[in-house]
């Protein structure tokens, strides 16, 4: 566990890029086999079911500590993190006698979880009181969840392919999918019978957002364009007379969209489809409308699919890419192939919840252009650009995909309410509540989080500290003075917001220092959008 | 009356007529300590420890400077007024103020553990004590200072294995000459920049025995600079003065990094968990030795404290002043190449 430790403080105290892989390499270096696989899993959002709960944990060491529960509750607030929170408050440690390893703590929690709350309580706490700062952080974490360590799995997977000599692409296969950390073994994971697998997905080509002119990118001959659609990427995989759709997040979500489970009878077996999980109405056999994002989220998160959300949020998936045919990993193929053997085989089906996402067709890039301002009528986010030549790559890369968004929906707003953030923002007021002009009231509409540099984050966390009227638990509110624009992707309405509105990916898009808070928008402003872009 | 009053000026003795740090000019000022938060230009005097007068001389200029040595008695229109160490960074006081039997203490910034140059706090008896509580949450909990000095070294040795220069982040008075005790028992290669080299220049004059130190200035040559050991203020972190020292690594030394999330915003590649301030135990067993009743608690995590030294027994009150601006991530404003 100790040398586990001393790798989560490297890479996060770590800001150089090559000191982290090579913290990572030692330690894969070092490790043994069971801890590498967990380390993989870790790291790769994978986590042990957490068989405490965070309450307990919390009861446990104000008990130890003899802390009231709003002291625990205040230090919480400042570090922004549980597990770094009770690491920091617990007493010094008396002598470790045995160093145990990764594995064998992850295994202890495991099999603590039917125990009842005494056996856990004395387990933890006299793991705690072996463990230095470090490990106890880490031993938190594994039961808190969340190794959100600046570390990326890219950077993993990197480490990976250099110790085994392996394509960083096919690493990044191997260890996507459904794999259990306890059963599997090192050689196993990275072993390419492990292929096996029927539901194991292909790592996502991810898009940059296009910042250079579209001439700079080339002639638009050479380019396909598709709508960006506002819902979450998929993979629809039908291997075995089996169906299986994983989340970009590289969930399994089978069981969320029973709506699909029809296309196991038109699909041909051994494909994988690329697309977007969306909610919409089909109105003629190849055309549709997207239903708002929000829509979408009644459907996830739900463990039990109810009938009147089947018909109020029908969910559908638009194809636009092939990885796999006739059991055929294609994605070496280029872009064009791809396509039309995906047209060929989804033009056959009836099913109107499956359809090709379709191509937008225009001669230069002025035109394209102009067709992207439509996007927000087309219930989509802008335009996707992929080079027609181009291969499925793995993971975020530059080059032969951009995504082009149409500009966002901003208003201008005044802040309210700030609290602390968590992580790298710890201790500092970074999350924040705007609000809008009622008349000569303030209605709050939103929250925000990110989109300031660091510079402005520590001068708002200033204005705050001084200008902060009241306190409620970790919450300010401040004098109506900062003045931002808040830029967002949607609008939907909303009953569980006093505004009645819900934004879809709200930021910070400036702060308007040149702005009083009387020049702020109002709420009729905020509705005239709500009417003018929910559809 | 109250002894001390809280102002908008600063803290305000009125029977005596003078002020205890102000951010404003006043006439008459006692300064704890010379850094830019407690120590402000314009007053018409100053009274300090002898240790305190050539460091306000430097940062603040030529101005009516009376000095005095610890637990020696200042007589302020009646009042009894006398300094005692604190042990914040060199020369820095408390400041204890008696009148008629009555006796207020002002903290200051202070820490409690002897770091061989300020002077071992000294805990000061009296009725009402106003203290800082910039580490004021239990999270806040420093491993002796020797423990942090070695992680400093080995951390530099480690650099130095790999050719790597060694960049260290320390505030020019206070941090930075205990950051050169540290550095100074591994090599005696040792680069600063010029605001902690001016510190020194005033210290060594003033008769402190501090080891050699090089100024890195225009036409040092890089290749003097290679694998060096360099001190530099926060105000050097994010500029481009740092490129000269290619390839190096970052490390700050202040109690702030012993949370991760301020540890991985700061952008450096290490933080040494090293603070001028009391740490939670070390505030709280201060309060206790100084037997007062009553506690107003200044810059920090006042409402904390307050409500548990509250619960304590305490009469215990925040108090909103104008320190605490950043002195430990410290803003070195004042602070020029």
């Amino acid at each position: 566990m100790k040398s586990f430790a001393a790798l989560v403080i490297a890479l996060g105290a770590s800001t150089k890029t090559n000191d982290k892989l090579q913290a990572l390499i030692n330690y894969f270096g070092v490790a043994d086999d069971a801890d590498k696989v967990w380390v993989i899993a870790l790291f790769s959002g994978r986590r042990p079911k957490r068989s405490v709960s965070t309450s307990l944990l919390q009861q446990w060491c104000t008990e130890l500590t003899q802390m009231p529960g709003w002291l625990f509750q205040e230090c919480y607030h400042t570090v922004g993190d549980l597990a770094e929170t009770i690491a920091l408050l617990l007493p010094p440690p008396q002598e470790q006698l045995i160093e145990y390893s990764l594995t064998f703590y992850i295994d202890q929690l495991k099999k603590m979880d039917k125990e009842d709350e005494e056996k856990k309580k004395a387990f933890i706490t006299s793991c705690w009181m072996q463990m230095d700062t470090s490990e106890r952080f880490v031993f938190n974490k594994l039961i808190t969840g969340g190794f959100r360590i600046g570390i990326s799995q890219n950077m993993m997977v990197n480490a990976l392919a250099k110790m085994v000599q392996l394509d960083a692409a096919v690493i990044a296969h191997r260890i996507s999918g459904n794999w259990d950390p306890s059963t599997t073994s090192f050689t196993a994971l990275l072993n390419a019978s492990s292929a096996s697998d029927h539901s194991k997905p292909y790592p996502f080509y991810l898009a940059y957002a296009l910042e250079d002119t579209l001439h700079e990118i080339g002639h638009p001959n050479e380019w396909q364009a598709e709508w960006k659609w506002d819902g979450i990427r998929g993979q629809l995989i039908h291997r075995n007379n089996e169906l299986f759709v994983w989340s970009r997040g590289e969930e399994l979500v089978t069981e969320k969209f029973p709506e699909y489970y029809s296309f196991k009878e038109y699909l041909p077996s051994g494909i994988v489809l690329d697309g977007e999980i969306i909610c919409m109405k089909s109105t003629t056999e190849h055309s549709f409308q997207p239903l708002p994002f929000s829509l979408l989220q009644t459907r996830i998160g739900r463990k039990n699919i109810s009938k009147k959300q089947l018909t109020e949020a029908p969910v559908a998936f638009i194809a636009y890419d092939l990885l796999e045919f006739e059991g055929q990993d294609i994605r070496h193929k280029p872009l064009v192939v791809r396509r039309s053997l995906l047209e060929n085989i989804i033009n056959k089906i009836p099913a109107s919840c499956l359809q090709v996402s379709p191509i937008i067709y225009f001669s230069d890039w002025n035109e394209l252009a102009a067709l992207r301002l439509q996007a927000r009528d087309n219930g989509s986010e802008g335009v996707m650009l992929k080079r027609k030549k181009s291969v499925y790559q793995a993971g975020r890369r530059s080059g032969d995909w951009w995504k082009w968004k149409i500009d966002p929906l901003t208003i201008d707003a005044v802040l309210v309410y700030a609290q602390k953030g968590h992580g790298r923002r710890s201790n500092l007021y970074t999350d924040y509540t705007f609000a809008v002009k009622d008349g000569d009231k303030l209605v709050t509409f939103t929250k925000a989080y990110s989109g300031l540099s660091d510079k402005e984050f520590t001068d708002v966390d200033a204005f705050v500290k001084k200008n902060s009227l009241e306190k409620f638990g970790p919450v300010r509110t401040v004098h109506p003075e900062l003045v931002f624009e808040i830029a967002f992707e949607g609008i939907a309405a909303s009953n569980r917001h006093k505004s009645g509105v819900a934004l879809r990916f709200p930021r910070i898009s400036r702060w308007r220092k040149d702005k009083k808070p009387d020049e702020i928008n109002t709420l009729e402003d905020l509705k005239r959008l709500l009417h003018l872009y929910q559809h | 009356m109250a002894l001390i009053e809280f102002s908008d000026k600063g803290l305000f003795c009125p029977q005596g007529n003078f002020y205890i740090d102000p951010w404003k000019p006043v006439q008459k000022a006692v300064i704890t300590h010379a850094h830019s938060d407690h120590a402000r230009w314009g007053s018409q005097t100053y009274l300090c420890h002898h240790h305190t007068k050539p460091l306000l001389q430097l940062r603040l200029g030529d101005h009516n400077y009376q000095s005095a040595e610890w637990n020696e008695p200042v007589n302020i229109n009646g009042v009894r007024v006398s300094l005692h160490p604190a042990g914040h960074v060199i020369g820095s006081s408390q400041v204890r103020v008696e009148y008629k039997g009555e006796v207020w203490v002002v903290s200051g910034d202070y820490k409690t553990e002897n770091d061989g140059l300020s002077g071992a706090f000294e805990p000061v008896t009296c009725h009402t004590f106003i203290t800082e509580s910039t580490f004021g949450l239990p999270i806040y909990n420093w491993q002796p200072q020797e423990n942090i000095y070695k992680q400093i070294q080995e951390w530099i040795k480690r650099n130095q294995q790999e050719n790597i220069a060694s960049v260290l982040i320390a505030y020019s008075l206070g941090k930075a000459q205990r950051v050169l005790q540290a550095v100074e028992k591994i090599t005696k290669n040792i680069f600063v920049h010029g605001a902690i080299w001016n510190t020194q220049e005033v210290l060594q004059k003033a008769g402190w025995n501090l080891p050699a130190i090089k100024r890195v200035t225009n036409e040092t040559p890089k290749q003097e600079l290679k694998n060096a050991v360099v001190i530099a203020p926060p105000s050097a972190a994010d500029s481009s003065w740092l490129k000269k020292f290619s390839p190096y690594r970052l490390a700050i030394c202040s109690g702030w990094m012993q949370v991760r999330g301020n540890n991985r915003r700061s952008n450096a590649d290490a933080g040494f968990v090293l603070s001028d301030h009391a740490d939670w135990k070390g505030l709280l067993s201060s309060i206790k030795a100084t037997d007062a009743s009553t506690i107003f608690i200044t810059h920090g995590f006042q409402s904390v404290l307050a409500r548990y030294l509250t619960e304590q027994g305490f009469e215990a009150a925040e108090v909103k002043t104008e320190y605490g601006n950043d002195d430990d991530i410290e803003n070195a404003s004042n602070e020029t190449t």
